[in-house]
């Protein structure tokens, strides 16, 4: 059990990097205000969004690549990425009506409409590419008064809505990819849980890219209005490309006084092979704003797939007593690269925010925690806890922590802390004196490294990460 | 049970164990005793297979089976227990699960499908108090932030869950006070019976005053320079090793 076997066992295999052939309606690969027109005229768009998007074009024209993060990739160039692709059929009304290569997909992605449908009461709104194709559940969430839609149709159906809340939690301007997004989404989801309800399933989105040389740029908004609930899921694959994929993905979460939204991510986009060729870049940018007294936005995690990861899923915390939560897993192996981590600020008095993270790097992973824990002036009374470890398998890889801390009030409270340790050959022996093989030995280990995250996982969720964790780390050397 | 024949080890190159003879029987408890350094540990990780100790000539016959190339996962599916001196933590690893991976790996190897949950539980909650550990102990993280003493009961816990034919004890008795001592002794005693054997490696007779061994032996740089009875080990406890170096030069 040397660093050779180690590293052996780590081997492993993309289970999702299969392509599906179905008609796509792909636009040339190229971006300027002609190609903005066109994404906004085959959705319909009223103008003041074409406006919107014009605008934030206009922004990002100005602005640069960011460079700060601890992630090495070739220069991106903007204008060989295909703004906007799309199965030919569409305006489906039920799920028989879908492209069956398009469910057969879905369903070797392990996930099963017609099952959910029945079983599991998760409703799925399922993003291929650009456009939603299908959403399921739609009947029983409009009885207890939920939208949850594709983000276009949000856009005809809840103009008032959207228009309302649509960058006010990520700012045209906030960053370069958020900048980029605004400008060209494709599409996305939409939820409004009205007040004092609490959203009777859980709601469930799987994001997939397939054309080859396209971007997915898809757009979340959450909006849980007083006194609601509800947990939504995000799950991604991508097919196995040797070419990088770029993924500029915003979500943002609105939560109004008392609410409650709990957002988890298991996400598996392909991450390049073991030489690190090919994989998604994924740059995403998800705020959650607890706007209101009391509210309470929760970020899980599972970060696993991606040739490179930039994400920071934060939470603003305004409203008084409001609670950030954020839990991370993430996973680099071979050459994957993740910077990321979240934001705390702490604008309300007595809010409370808690940070977890668990950083595991193999092979010639790297990977960067880089939190920010911010307290202004009239935030009383803060209190922030962050627990950042990291966990090492085989001598090739990195692990780095970067934590800035502002804290501009006495009464408030904050603790730190972090731990790095490793899975070492004493460890596996130990394991193995007892019969445990190395395989179940990592698996064992790793899994109990990742518990306190894991157990926040909706149940469905916690399995599925479990089981990735073992693809991601493990493969089938025996 | 075990049979060495002529054993050499290296570890980085440099010879631990020489010449090293021994047989242990069905039934039988046998005491490695000797000075830091003389290679009693290096034996024990051999035994259990260790990568990093290569046998460089001779023999080791388990079973009547050659077992020099096996794994260690393998040598423990066959019966061979290894009580560590240092055992290992686990941090995040919760002490239920790892012994439920061990039982488990163990039916696996024999065949034999998973253990019941219910059974597991009876079977730990049963073999607890001969430890004289409670059942918290169970949901702490494997050798976590335990005591010397804990990390000792755990081992045979272990053993007790896993029911090895053949048991090495590295200093199992080292750094306990005398209650805990008495603990593993009996955790020991009442464990043996005619068909498991134990290779029990020490440093005080204490322990053996209530064990009874077949043999001790001694070891100095790697061999086997003196065997006899338990009368040995006070003889040693007394006398130091210096006299045995001195016969040693004689010879």
């Amino acid at each position: 059990m040397n660093n050779d076997t180690i590293n052996n066992q780590l081997d492993k295999r993309y289970e999702f990097g299969f392509t599906t052939n179905i008609e796509q309606d792909t636009l040339p690969p190229g971006l300027n205000e002609d190609v903005i027109k066109i994404i906004s005229n085959k959705k319909n768009e009223p103008e003041w969004l074409l406006n919107w998007r014009l605008n934030a074009f206009k922004k990002w024209k100005k602005m640069t690549e960011p460079k700060w993060a601890k992630i090495n990739y070739p220069e991106i160039d903007y204008q060989k990425i295909s703004y906007f692709s799309a199965p030919k059929k569409k305006n489906l009304e039920s799920l028989d009506e879908v492209d069956p290569e398009i469910l057969k997909t879905y369903n070797k992605l392990g996930i099963p409409i017609e099952e959910q449908k029945m079983l599991a009461g998760v409703a799925v709104d399922a993003v291929f590419d650009s456009v939603s194709v299908t959403t399921t559940f739609k009947k029983d969430l409009a009885k207890a008064g939920v939208i949850f839609c594709s983000f276009s149709e949000a856009v005809l159906e809840y103009p008032d809505l959207v228009k309302k809340y649509l960058g006010s939690v990520v700012p045209q301007a906030d960053n370069f990819f958020a900048a980029l997004n605004s400008a060209v989404f494709s599409d996305g989801s939409f939820v409004y849980i009205p007040k004092n309800t609490k959203c009777p399933m859980e709601l469930s989105t799987y994001f997939r890219i397939n054309a080859l040389n396209t971007g997915q740029f898809e757009r979340t908004l959450i909006i849980a209005d007083s006194g609601s609930e509800v947990s939504y899921l995000e799950g991604c694959t991508a097919p196995m490309r040797d070419e990088n994929q770029l993924h500029a993905a915003v979500v943002e979460l609105v939560a109004l006084d008392d609410a409650n939204i709990k957002y988890s991510t298991v996400q598996n986009w392909y991450p390049g092979d073991e030489n690190g060729k090919g994989g998604i870049y994924n740059f995403v940018t998800k705020r959650g704003d607890c706007r209101g007294n009391k509210s309470k936005i929760s970020w899980t995690q599972v970060e696993t797939g991606s040739a490179v990861t930039w994400k920071y899923p934060s939470v603003i915390l305004k409203g008084n007593k409001s609670i950030g939560e954020f839990y991370s897993v993430a996973v680099s192996n071979n050459y994957q690269q993740a910077d990321t981590g979240t934001k705390m600020i702490h604008i309300g008095e007595n809010t409370k925010s808690t940070i977890i993270t668990k950083g595991i790097s193999a092979g010639h992973g790297q990977q960067t925690y880089r939190g920010e824990v911010k307290i202004m002036k009239k935030a009383k009374n803060a209190r922030n806890y962050s627990q950042c470890d990291s966990m090492l398998i085989g001598d090739k890889c990195g692990a780095h922590t970067f934590p800035y801390i502002d804290v501009k009030n006495e009464s408030s409270i904050m603790e730190h802390e972090a731990t790095t340790s490793s899975i070492g050959e004493d460890q596996l022996f130990y394991c193995a004196q007892r019969g445990i093989s190395e395989e179940d030995a990592i698996s064992l280990i790793v899994n109990g490294f990742c518990r306190d995250v894991f157990k926040e996982l909706p149940m469905e969720f916690a399995m599925e990460a479990q089981q990735l964790m073992e693809v991601s780390l493990e493969g089938s050397v025996g | 049970m075990i049979l060495f024949k002529d054993l050499k080890v290296k570890i980085d190159d440099k010879m631990i164990i020489n010449n090293f003879n021994l047989e242990v029987s069905p039934g039988e408890l046998h005491v490695i005793m000797g000075p830091n350094g003389s290679g009693k540990s290096t034996l024990a990780y051999t035994i259990a297979g260790h990568p990093k100790y290569s046998i460089e000539s001779g023999e080791i016959i388990y079973k009547k089976e050659l077992i020099n190339d096996m794994s260690p996962e393998e040598r423990s599916g066959n019966g061979i227990f290894l009580s560590l001196q240092y055992p290992i933590s686990i941090p995040g690893v919760k002490n239920i699960y790892f012994l439920k991976s061990a039982i488990n790996s163990l039916r696996k190897f024999q065949g034999k499908d998973e253990i019941d949950t219910i059974d597991f539980l009876k079977l730990v909650r049963g073999l607890l108090p001969l430890v004289g550990l409670d059942e918290s102990f169970l949901h702490r993280s494997v050798n976590d932030g335990f005591s010397g003493g804990e990390k000792k009961r755990n081992e045979i816990l272990q053993m007790l869950v896993l029911k090895p034919d053949l048991s090495i004890l590295d200093e199992t008795d080292s750094g306990l006070d005398i209650d805990a001592l008495k603990i593993i002794a009996e955790g020991i005693k009442n464990y043996r019976n005619e068909k498991r054997s134990f290779i029990l490696i020490t440093h005080h007779h204490r322990i053996l005053d209530s064990l009874k061994p077949d043999r001790v032996h001694i070891l100095i740089d790697g061999e086997i320079v003196l065997s006899g009875g338990a009368e040995l080990a006070n003889k040693l406890e007394k006398e130091g090793y210096g006299w045995l170096r001195k016969k040693d030069l004689n010879d």
